[in-house]
């Protein structure tokens, strides 16, 4: 997966904005390819220092939108306030399969790392999936005017 | 008829990239269950093992969800559309199973329980020093299940730490104090994370390291350090966890938390340079640190679960030869330089200036130093000299140089009529702190052939004498 650099900024701002409750959005893109990271509300009834939800309409809407903008919907990032980024049971438990999960770790001072997983056929557990930091490679047919539009 | 069902992006893989699928049935349960009997890899991300639809997956019979409906029961009717529609849930760790068994001891009190070990797991501490206070401080913080230990030295484990660092081991000497407490510190709880600054704290990289961490934990045997310690946690609004020890005598409180009292509304100046012994000096029993260590331990706990009353605006003073607890208030100083009304410092200041310790001391030799080499040629010369130890007797005992006379340095003042103003004189103590301040004194009595011995005792043994032991 390859994540560019802009983009990583964006999941750590939203994570910071949203400190000490976890943040969450979803992941468009093409291929491997991440161009979007699209906040969404919180909308868990539990904690949200520990907790994020995303409603069934946002799903639908963050589909929607993937469609058009003649992208995929790639996959989740939300942040692990205080906590390793690592997935928990509680993510596991609740994981959907073929969608990257990117977790972000942030404390009251700074971001920490960020990883990326992928849920496994049988739910066992989740397996890493590589992070490419950076800028993309013009093999990659990056669209810069999409990214740009993330930052308005 | 067949209902179409609608199939979310992540369940696409398992139905041939398709966005629907066409089955029969009569109810929503029988379309579902049907379409997982024809594409099998979905049943498993659809329902539980209690076969029962997760909770994150929603179904619509056109726009409405069936939990609104008869749920798996609503009837179907002619050109009803279903969707499958994921929310998507996760979050941190609360505790692992491990950890409940690890903190069950706090997990069961009402001070601490589950949340309040969540706050210990989220907590970043950092702890200046890892020698005598450092030791059971960070132990203690460690198996209490601190997520976050830093930890500041610079220094190598040295035979004569043992009596009381219970960080390091005999066959840690001579190896980094910081690589041997975090292997010790992760042998006592592998789920705390280390963070390690090999350097010595200094007013360029104080405020770096620690606005990192949520509690300040002072242990450090110096006074330009903590001054340092206090002025930056004042700066940057962190408690700091006091701690200082000497012989039987223990101090501890918290400073810096705002609106109450820091170290310099204590100590507003420093003594004057020599006038305080360090440990190294005039000795600590090994215990202390551990009293007054773990009572820094609690404090740091306290804090981060904000229970109970701390050490703020007190100073908690303990005589353990007569084992005597007895605490003063103290008030923050409307005129402290740091913390008061009209501050005069904003910014870290030079502690070695401000507490009168030349910089690197005994780096330069002065004019009035003489190096150990330079007093061995003069006794093989046989040079005429009088060798005056002010350290203590106790002292005297271990080490001397041959030939030398002791008087303490205490003692100076009521027995300089003993010394001859005629013959040369070198002075030495244990490191050469004590003997320049005796040899300002010599001066300022009309000697004025004085030298200091550079580097005390210890260096004439190192160097010159290796047959005798060092302290």
């Amino acid at each position: 997966m390859i994540l560019p650099n802009a983009i990583v900024e964006s999941i750590a701002r939203f994570a910071r904005e949203a400190y000490p409750y976890e943040c969450c959005g979803a992941l468009l893109g093409a291929d491997a390819l991440i161009m979007e990271a699209l906040p969404i509300a919180n909308s868990s009834d539990e904690p949200k220092e520990r907790r994020f939800r995303i409603r069934p309409e946002d799903f639908q809407r963050a589909e929607r939108r993937a469609e058009q903008q003649q992208l995929e919907l790639l996959g989740f990032y939300h942040s692990h306030p205080n906590h390793a980024a690592h997935p928990s049971a509680y993510d596991l438990e609740h994981a959907w399969p073929n969608l990257i999960y990117v977790i972000l770790s942030i404390d009251s001072q700074r971001t920490g790392d960020l990883t990326a997983w992928l849920l496994r056929d049988d739910r066992s557990r989740f397996e890493p999936v590589e992070v490419r930091r950076g800028e993309p490679d013009a093999n990659h047919n990056f669209d810069s005017h999409a990214a740009a539009s993330l930052h308005k | 008829m067949p209902t179409t069902i609608l199939i979310p992006t992540p369940l696409r893989p398992y139905t041939n990239k398709s966005a629907s699928v066409e089955v029969e049935g009569r109810t929503v349960g029988e379309a579902l269950e049907n379409l997982v009997r024809t594409h099998d890899r979905l049943r498993g991300h659809l329902y539980g093992d209690d076969g029962k639809l997760r909770s994150f997956v929603n179904i619509y019979v056109n726009e409405s969800d069936i939990r609104y409906l008869q749920k798996e029961e609503t009837l179907l009717k002619p050109k009803d559309t279903i969707a499958i529609v994921p929310s998507v849930a996760g979050g941190s760790a609360t505790l692992t199973h491990e950890e409940i068994r690890r903190y069950s001891r706090h997990l069961i009190m009402p001070e601490v329980g589950l949340e309040g070990q969540r706050k210990l797991k989220a907590a970043r501490v950092l702890c200046i020093g890892a020698g005598g206070l450092g030791s059971p401080a960070t132990l203690y913080l460690a198996a209490a299940g601190v997520g976050t230990i830093g930890l500041v030295d610079f220094d190598v484990v040295d035979f004569s730490n043992l009596q009381r660092q219970i960080l390091h081991s005999t066959g840690d000497v001579g190896r980094s104090k910081l690589e041997s407490a975090a292997e010790r510190l992760a042998g006592i709880n592998p789920g705390v994370h280390i963070e390690t600054h090999e350097t010595a704290l200094n007013s360029s990289n104080a405020l770096e390291i620690l606005q990192n961490y949520d509690v300040i934990v002072d242990g450090t045997d110096n006074f330009p350090t903590r001054y340092l310690v206090n002025d930056a946690c004042v700066l940057l609004r962190k408690p700091n966890v006091y701690g200082s020890i000497f012989r039987f005598e223990g101090q501890a409180s918290v400073f810096a938390v705002p609106d109450a009292p820091c170290y310099r509304c204590l100590y507003a100046e420093p003594p004057p340079p020599g006038l305080v012994p360090s440990c190294a000096e005039g000795g600590v029993l090994g215990v202390l640190p551990g009293i007054i260590g773990t009572i820094q331990a609690t404090e740091a706990i306290k804090l981060i679960l904000g229970a109970g009353e701390t050490l703020v605006g007190r100073l908690l003073l303990l005589d353990a030869l007569r084992m005597h607890f007895r605490e003063l208030k103290l008030r923050r100083d409307p005129n402290c330089p740091i913390c008061g009304e009209h501050p005069t410092i904003h910014e870290l200041i030079d502690y070695e200036q401000f507490c009168g310790v030349p910089a690197h001391e005994g780096a330069v030799a002065t004019a009035a130093d003489i190096l150990v080499n330079e007093l061995k040629e003069k006794l093989d010369r046989g040079d005429d000299l009088l060798i005056v130890d002010v350290r203590e007797p106790l002292e005297y005992q271990i080490n001397r140089i041959p030939g030398s006379i002791l008087i303490p340095l205490g003692d100076l003042p009521g027995r300089v009529r003993e010394l001859d103003g005629n013959r040369e004189i070198v002075v030495h103590c244990k490191t050469g702190g004590r003997s320049a301040r005796a040899v300002e004194f010599l001066k300022g009595a009309g000697f004025r052939r004085v030298h200091n011995l550079k580097g005390g005792i210890v260096q004439w043994v190192t160097q010159i004498d290796t047959s005798q032991p060092t302290y």
